[in-house]
């Protein structure tokens, strides 16, 4: 016998997608039979109650989770949320149910060992449910009772080397796509880049000393798996500025109906037999190749780098060898002056270790962002204040036209005085000798 | 349930006390066919619909069975996913962006029953607990926010559409017949904790009644001055009521200025804004993240609500199966949903998807909306 009663919930067990309600009852089932007679730490009703409040939500159509209040491990101001049901008595077991942020490894690869360890823990000091993975790339455990907090840190750090990630008003856990792990396309490492950050950053990551969030995400190419470029204030995108290149042979044997174009990713369809012409060059953005006979040429000097012939002929062309990442900056959600893209604030530096002219444009956007930044104003509503330009001159980045969608259209230059030949300072009288009043 | 200590003393919180360690190592977890052949990837291949094989310069092969998930998950799932992983993968396992599991395995004669187990699996309820798929010129898994089930400030849930959508996506996900990837996201409120603004497809939880004003407990419960900062379109402004005899400091809000974001009642709790009616969903369409062929764009508002329909939310799902079908039918091979749109001028497309046009979807916030009004002859009847 259930606890709470879910009939919509129960609904939601039907159809082929994987049921997170089925799921839940099968740990609800697994804590009451309790096989490893695990001492649970917060009580075995715990996800009933999970259940019960979601029913009563779908019943009320609004949420019954109140504002987190004030809770976390000692000496960080991030990595918990506190979080309290409003309907306590009937929901004893979730009444205080705070979130645990845990940093994911960088590409989110596992060995069963870890990820076993880490349930282990969460069955034992908490819900037994979790995110895989929050929408930022934690691993994030759902609920427990404020008492396990510092419990469940002590075992992380200690016993699985692990620690929390970010939350509130600093840099937010940062995560990266699988990268030279397992795609050719990548253009550097980024889980090492992510790594390195993450690690260089512990202080912002767990201490809040920001205006407000402050995200970091790491595409390997422009086909951005991450979508650091409409998401983080500071997106780490892979490029080269050399030539892509060409395997000529394999050309061929595309345009001979060998191999399946963009990697076999559209064969639930017939389209047809491949046609050069009109699904590469035609499409091309820049224009900027052709075919003279059977090989295949491209300007490489006018390529912008979008990735569509690349991902059409994965076998025939390959990014270059000259690689590096650009970096973007001020991308965010719409909350609350409408969303932004990521705008380009380096078109190209080499990610190399130990990554100092990288940390170097960090430190110095960061700077002027703690100096300016009113609360909760993102980086990106700080560079629409106070303008692109200031942007450039706080990171002693030369302005070009890659900069730039096109320039402006309206005349309204800020002269600065400096810029003005014979300063602003001029003498009304001695204009006077040529303009009567 | 006796209190059991994990080591660290209340009275002594520093002692032995271990931070900023970070993350786990990344290499700690590779598979050994990653770590020999990390970087040195020659070129990879779509097998079947959720089936990848990675081929190195060294010859060396990686196969991937991917298969969809729940992002809200059970130790016991994970455990499950951890056996299998034992089982074929040698003890490795990963997770992608958008919620799927990898399995990975060294040779190709490892996939077939790999697949076969991962296939049968179900939970007691029927469904598939491992479905193969996401991959290519499909729909691959919803990427979503917490919603309902443990945050405070959503206008819809977030699991419960994404089962009932990915339900009637199903096929898609296990196919690969879409002109190009379709990515569809769920934000359950417009703080947006996902890249929902930038999707084929955006499923997007929205408040339309302005907060009540809880004023006994505002002034204890919150900061005035943050509340009224907090609100983007200058809505608030502090004031003074008397309830019981009782002089409070609290706020008024000019109702006709609010745009529902919500941001107030992060900031004070004494503004709560959910309602049955009022809260729901808006569909948004043609956002991409790739600078494949054409530069990231952000979703447009195509729907401007949908009321929340627990448990199976069949309007939204309708909608969205409407604007697949509709792009499926007319965009080209390689065209993303957005660039489709572009193509036959969304004129066409609200016609297309047989959707009716209102004027909730005529921008009107702010500069950028001036950009977004039509300013030429080129028009289509």
């Amino acid at each position: 016998m259930a606890k709470h009663e879910t009939p919509m919930l129960d609904q939601l067990e039907s159809g082929p997608w994987p049921s997170f309600v089925s799921d839940i009852k099968q740990e609800i089932a697994h804590r009451k039979a309790n096989p490893n007679n695990v001492e649970l730490q917060i009580p075995a009703e715990v996800p009933e109650d999970i259940l019960g409040v979601l029913e009563l939500s779908f019943k009320h159509g609004r949420t019954h989770w109140k504002h987190g209040g004030i809770v976390g491990v000692f000496g960080y101001g991030g990595g918990v949320i506190g979080r309290y049901c409003d309907q306590p008595e009937m929901f004893p077991g979730v009444a205080h149910f705070h979130t645990i942020r845990v940093n994911q490894p960088a590409g989110k690869f596992y060995s069963t060992e870890f990820l076993r360890k880490l349930c282990d823990l969460w069955e034992f000091r908490g819900s037994g449910i979790t995110n895989m993975h929050g929408s930022t790339g934690d691993i994030v455990f759902l609920g427990t009772h404020t008492k396990q907090l510092e419990e469940i840190f002590f075992e992380l750090t200690h016993n699985l080397n692990q620690d929390l990630g970010g939350s509130g008003s600093n840099l937010r856990t940062p995560s990266d796509c699988i990268g030279q792990a397992r795609c050719e396309y990548a253009c550097y490492d980024t889980q090492a880049l992510c790594h390195a950050l993450t690690n260089e950053y512990q202080d912002e990551l767990h201490r809040p000393a920001f205006p407000y969030k402050f995200k970091f995400k790491f595409d390997g190419c422009p086909n951005c798996c991450v979508a650091s470029i409409a998401r983080a204030d500071m997106s780490f995108v892979g490029t080269w500025r050399d030539d892509i290149k060409i395997d000529q042979e394999a050309v061929k044997a595309y345009i001979g109906g060998e191999i399946a174009p963009n990697a076999g990713a559209h064969s639930g369809r017939d389209w047809g037999p491949f046609d050069i012409q009109k699904e590469v060059i035609g499409l091309c953005p820049t224009g900027c190749m052709w075919m003279e006979g059977d090989k295949l040429m491209i300007d490489n000097r006018e390529c912008t780098r979008c990735m569509h012939c690349i991902n059409v002929m994965p076998r025939a062309l390959r990014i270059g060898d000259d690689r590096g990442l650009s970096i973007l900056v001020g991308a965010k959600a719409p909350i609350l002056d409408g969303a932004q893209m990521g705008s380009l604030l380096v078109p190209f530096i080499k990610a190399e270790d130990p990554y100092d002219e990288i940390k170097e444009v960090i430190e110095k956007v960061w700077d002027w962002w703690m100096e300016e930044g009113k609360n909760r104003e993102r980086l990106g509503e700080l560079i629409k204040r106070q303008g692109f330009q200031r942007l450039l001159e706080m990171t002693e980045i030369e302005p070009t036209p890659q900069h730039v969608k096109e320039p402006r259209s309206n005349p309204y230059i800020f002269w600065k005085e400096e810029e003005v030949e014979g300063g602003w300072q001029r003498d009304v009288n001695k204009f006077r000798e040529d303009h009567k009043r | 349930m006796a209190f059991i200590s994990s080591g660290y003393d209340p009275n002594e919180p520093m002692k032995n006390r271990i931070t900023d360690i970070g993350p786990r190592h990344y290499e700690d977890f590779y598979p050994p066919v990653i770590a020999k052949n990390k970087g040195k990837w020659l070129y990879h291949e779509i097998l079947e619909p959720g089936v990848l094989v990675h081929v190195a310069e060294s010859g060396d092969e990686v196969y991937t069975v991917r298969v969809g998930g729940a992002r809200l998950m059970s130790v016991t799932h994970i455990r499950e996913i951890c056996d299998i992983a034992d089982k074929y993968c040698g003890g490795h396992v990963r997770w992608t962006t958008r919620n799927n599991i990898e399995f990975m395995v060294d040779s190709k004669d490892k996939v077939a029953p790999l697949k076969a187990d991962l296939a049968s699996r179900k939970f007691d309820g029927g469904s598939f607990k491992f479905p193969i798929g996401g991959t290519g010129a499909g729909i691959t898994n919803i990427v979503h926010t917490q919603g309902w089930i443990h945050c405070h400030t959503p206008a819809t849930d977030a699991s419960g559409p994404v089962k009932a959508c990915m339900d009637e996506l199903f096929a898609d996900f296990q196919s690969m017949r879409m002109p190009a990837q379709v990515r569809v996201s769920l934000a359950c409120c417009l703080n947006m904790c996902g890249a929902v603004h930038c999707s084929d497809i955006a499923i997007l939880g929205y408040h339309r009644k302005p907060p009540m004003l809880d004023h006994e407990y505002l002034d204890k419960m919150c900061e005035i001055p943050l509340a009224i900062a907090a609100c983007p379109t200058a809505a608030i402004k502090p004031a003074k009521v008397e309830i019981n005899g009782q002089k409070l400091n609290t706020v008024s809000i000019n109702n006709s200025r609010c745009m529902f974001c919500g941001n107030c009642y992060t900031m004070c709790p004494a503004l709560p804004l959910a309602d049955k009616e009022g809260d729901g969903i808006v569909i948004m369409a043609g956002g991409k993240v790739s600078n494949r062929i054409s530069a990231p764009k952000f979703s447009k508002v195509v729907v401007a609500f949908l009321p929340n329909e627990p448990p199976r939310w069949p309007s939204t799902t309708d909608t969205i199966k409407k604007i697949v079908e509709a792009y499926a039918a007319g965009a080209n091979k390689y065209e993303r949903l957005g660039e489709w749109a572009e193509r036959i001028g969304w004129e066409r497309f609200f016609e297309r998807c047989d959707l009716p046009f209102t004027h909730h979807l005529i921008d009107d916030f702010r500069d950028p909306a001036y950009f977004t009004w039509r300013q030429t002859t080129q028009f289509k009847f």
